[in-house]
């Protein structure tokens, strides 16, 4: 079965995977967002595939200096080597499906799904290690230390720490990758049931 | 049966009576009119009111239904709370041809109009001591421009606005002799003393002004004014007293005459004549000062004006005669009537702006002149009187459903009367002696309606007593209904003669919350901590400052004794209310209060040798009492 040749609807599906990963250079992956009460508006931090960035232009620089108090560490892109390779790896999950539109072969979309999963488990296996660091890597010269507090934002929901509620929620650059797996389980399915019914003749 | 009648009407009398007996002012408390001014936590107003500070030379900005002060913009006078005047980006703001004038008396603030109505960009005021017009930006409400007027004693007719802001007019309280000299006081009413006009041009981009022209006028005295809109887009209407020219005991001597004018002045044909060159160059020195965008007040001094002779500019302008010592000249939404409140006289003349167009045409209608311009026959251009309105009307606004509200000082109350049949509908006591209102948008083509404040120039026992010196009082009414009705009364600051309003849905939204660091022009402001230097010129030490949560860069301040220092202190700061202050020890200037992206300085002498603590004043954070450090002075 996994030597099938792809059906022409399904190889354009590829194709549009390929172009949907491309989009998500353009948009973030996730959302953080702060609530204080001296923060009725909120302070809030976009993840890129390959940056950090506020919500406004200036709630990354506000964000900062709300976590000096405690010794946090500043958050500069430049700072997070994850954000300088991410954008090859993504790279070569659209190249790989730009060689599937003309390997039209149903093992390719297999290798597709598996790395694309490992991928997505091992990213969101580095954030939350970047998160654990952050919150629990303080200055000991901090303004502000309470004894057994760590500021490491949720991988997904919203925690109170101190003053502050922070939430973090995939944005769509994550919805995207996740049509894009899913588009890529789709074809499995659909062509299976292809090699099943030829089978059955 | 017949008892019972008796009783029925014995009983209604007691309760009339009682009623009767309740103390004037003490609105029968209306649940209604309590829910009309209540602003539930959280909630905003629907109103801006900006409300002139008189006597001490600012504005009080106001939220209305629920009449509370939210800000106070500092002016023509010295602000010690933010530094407004002292320190060295804005000292300049305040500098004349008569040196650093530090208080005005700033009477009436004028939104900027689009087609006859507020476009909330700009807010003018005028200067009244010290002849000035300032300009306050609508994003930041701060002062951003002042601009001197030559050739003027008492700026009081001012700065009133034409129906697209093309100009602003400003008019003499006081006759002077012009160029000054020295001249018999009695040679006042023979020609020797004159009044002015002055046009003042309002860049349309950004606001600039600059004196386009001058009007020499006769020695009356110019109180108020209103330019046209719509038919009569190209004529301003100002009210004179003291036609008499008297000099001395003037109370009494202004007040002879049975009439005095409405002058109308044709500003297109102003500026026309100008441009035909018949304007003549003429002396006056003048300071026009401006803040650019986030950098120290710029301060420009200038001279020589286009001085116009209305002998040599004909049809330029007529006198009106006008009942009593005329305070408002009031334009309705039309543009057609001019309604004059003749402070001594019985009766509110309203002139027709038709009828004087076609009046104007016949040369029967004039029956003499003054320098030139023509007095007209009162019933010329005349449309009609609102009869015994009340005592002592003074100044005139309109709402939206063909009303207009006058205010009398004398009988202390507004009355409210219809434009058309000039029939007066209704009397509402004012506490105590009313000189302005305000409607919301009360000078538009299109008036929002609504509000009406009354503003007050008598206190007594409105409020807690708090000694000899009292606040103004103000009262706020829903004139929505057909009938007004009295929502609340309170105190303001200063004193306001006149107030503006403008819906708040055409400012909140474009206010700056913070001057963005990249765009700071300041030529010492620095843009990060690692800018941050001490550079020493002979006695002169330039401290490139900054202040961010909590800490203020450099660390360390050494000078020496008999330096003058400089503390340049930028705030890195980006976000939305978080001011630091500066305050050093020992020092004579008061604290700086620095906005987020903004550079202020303050000029510190190291007099004496030792330790001196600096802070911050405004509290900015957790650790804003720990946001201190030190300047060393060493022999």
């Amino acid at each position: 079965m996994w030597t099938k040749k792809l059906t022409n609807l399904n190889r354009w599906l590829v194709l549009l995977a390929a172009v949907l990963m491309v989009t998500v250079y353009f948009m973030p992956m996730w959302y953080i967002s702060l609530e204080a009460p001296q923060y009725p508006e909120g302070l809030s931090m976009y993840i890129w595939i390959n940056k950090v960035s506020g919500g406004t232009q200036y709630d990354l620089q506000n964000i900062n200096l709300l976590n000096h108090y405690v010794g946090m560490k500043e958050i500069v892109s430049s700072s997070i080597p994850e954000l300088l390779f991410m954008p090859y790896v993504l790279l070569y999950m659209i190249f790989g499906a730009v060689v599937t539109f003309f390997l039209p072969r149903l093992y390719m979309i297999g290798l597709g799904i598996v790395n694309l999963t490992l991928v997505a488990i091992a990213g969101l296996a580095d954030f939350w290690r970047w998160e654990y660091n952050y919150g629990h890597e303080l200055n000991p010269e901090a303004a502000i230390i309470v004894p057994g507090m760590s500021y490491q934002p949720p991988l997904l929901g919203c925690q109170q720490m101190l003053n502050i509620n922070a939430c973090s929620l995939p944005s769509a650059g994550a919805i995207i990758l996740f049509v894009a797996v899913t588009i890529l389980v789709y074809i499995i399915w659909a062509e299976r049931k292809i090699y099943l019914e030829n089978k059955g003749d | 049966m017949n008892k019972l009648v008796k009783i029925i009407f014995l009983v209604s009398l007691v309760a009339i009576i009682a009623s009767c007996g309740k103390k004037q002012g003490q609105a029968v408390l209306a649940s209604n009119a309590a829910q009309k001014v209540y602003v539930a936590p959280g909630e905003k107003d629907e109103v801006y009111a900006f409300m002139s500070g008189g006597f001490n030379g600012q504005i009080g900005v106001y939220g209305i239904p629920s009449a509370r002060l939210f800000k106070i913009i500092p002016v023509f006078s010295l602000f010690q709370e933010n530094s407004y005047g002292s320190d060295e980006e804005t000292k300049d703001m305040l500098l004349t041809s008569k040196g650093y004038v530090t208080w005005d008396d700033s009477h009436h603030p004028e939104l900027s109009l689009t087609n006859g109505n507020h476009d909330g960009r700009w807010l003018f005021i005028n200067g009244n001591n010290t002849p000035r017009i300032a300009r306050i930006d609508l994003t930041t409400f701060e002062t951003k421009e002042i601009i001197e007027i030559p050739n003027t004693a008492g700026n009081h007719a001012s700065p009133f606005l034409t129906e697209n802001t093309e100009y602003a007019m400003s008019a003499t309280r006081f006759s002077i002799p012009i160029p000054q000299r020295d001249i018999a006081i009695e040679e006042m009413g023979k020609g020797k003393f004159n009044g002015s006009v002055s046009m003042i041009k309002i860049d349309p981009k950004d606001g600039k002004m600059s004196v386009e022209l001058q009007m020499l006028a006769p020695a009356f005295s110019y109180d108020l004014s209103r330019c046209g809109k719509g038919p009569s887009h190209d004529w301003c209407f100002f009210s004179t007293y003291n036609t008499e020219q008297a000099f001395q005991m003037i109370e009494v001597g202004a007040s002879k005459n049975d009439k005095d004018y409405v002058m109308a002045f044709n500003w297109v044909k102003a500026k026309a004549c100008k441009d035909a060159g018949k304007a003549k160059d003429f002396s006056g020195v003048y300071y026009h000062n401006y803040m650019p965008e986030n950098a120290p007040a710029v301060a420009e001094r200038m001279s020589g004006v286009k001085l116009l002779d209305p002998k040599d500019c004909p049809g330029v302008a007529y006198f009106l005669p006008t009942p009593k010592s005329p305070h408002g000249a009031d334009v309705d939404p039309s543009g057609e009537y001019v309604a004059a409140g003749g402070k001594l006289a019985s009766v509110i003349a309203v002139h027709s702006y038709s009828k004087l167009v076609k009046a104007i045409e016949d040369k029967a209608n004039f029956t003499g002149e003054v320098m030139g311009i023509p007095i007209m026959k009162y019933e010329s251009t005349l449309a009609g009187e609102v009869k015994k309105p009340c005592l002592g009307p003074l100044h005139t606004e309109f709402d939206n459903n063909g009303f207009a509200y006058t205010s009398c000082f004398v009988s202390s109350e507004v009355v409210k009367w219809d434009v058309k049949t000039r029939e007066v509908v209704q009397h509402m006591p004012a506490y105590y002696s009313i000189g302005h209102l305000s409607v919301v948008g009360g000078d538009n083509k299109k008036p929002y309606g609504k509000y009406l404040v009354a503003l007050n120039k008598i206190t007594k026992d409105r409020y807690l007593p708090v000694g000899m010196e009292l606040a103004q009082s103000a009262q706020l009414y829903d004139i929505s209904g057909s009938n007004a009705e009295l929502l609340s009364d309170f105190p303001t600051v200063g004193e306001p003669h006149y107030a503006q309003m403008i819906p708040a849905s055409m400012l909140k939204d474009k206010t700056k919350r913070i001057y963005p660091l990249e765009e700071n022009k300041h030529p010492y402001g620095i843009k990060s901590e690692k800018e941050a230097k001490v550079v020493k010129n002979g006695n002169q030490v330039h401290v490139y400052m900054t202040s961010i949560r909590s800490h203020f860069k450099p660390d360390k301040v050494e000078v020496k004794k008999g330096d003058t220092v400089y503390f340049h202190v930028t705030n890195l700061e980006q976000d939305y209310d978080v001011p630091h202050g500066f305050a050093v020890n020992g020092s004579t200037q008061p604290n700086l209060l620095i906005m987020p992206g903004q550079t202020k300085t303050q000029k510190w002498e190291a007099k004496e040798v030792g330790v001196y603590p600096f802070y911050c004043t405004d509290f900015c954070s957790a650790l804003h009492q720990e946001m201190q450090q030190y300047i060393r002075v060493s022999p």
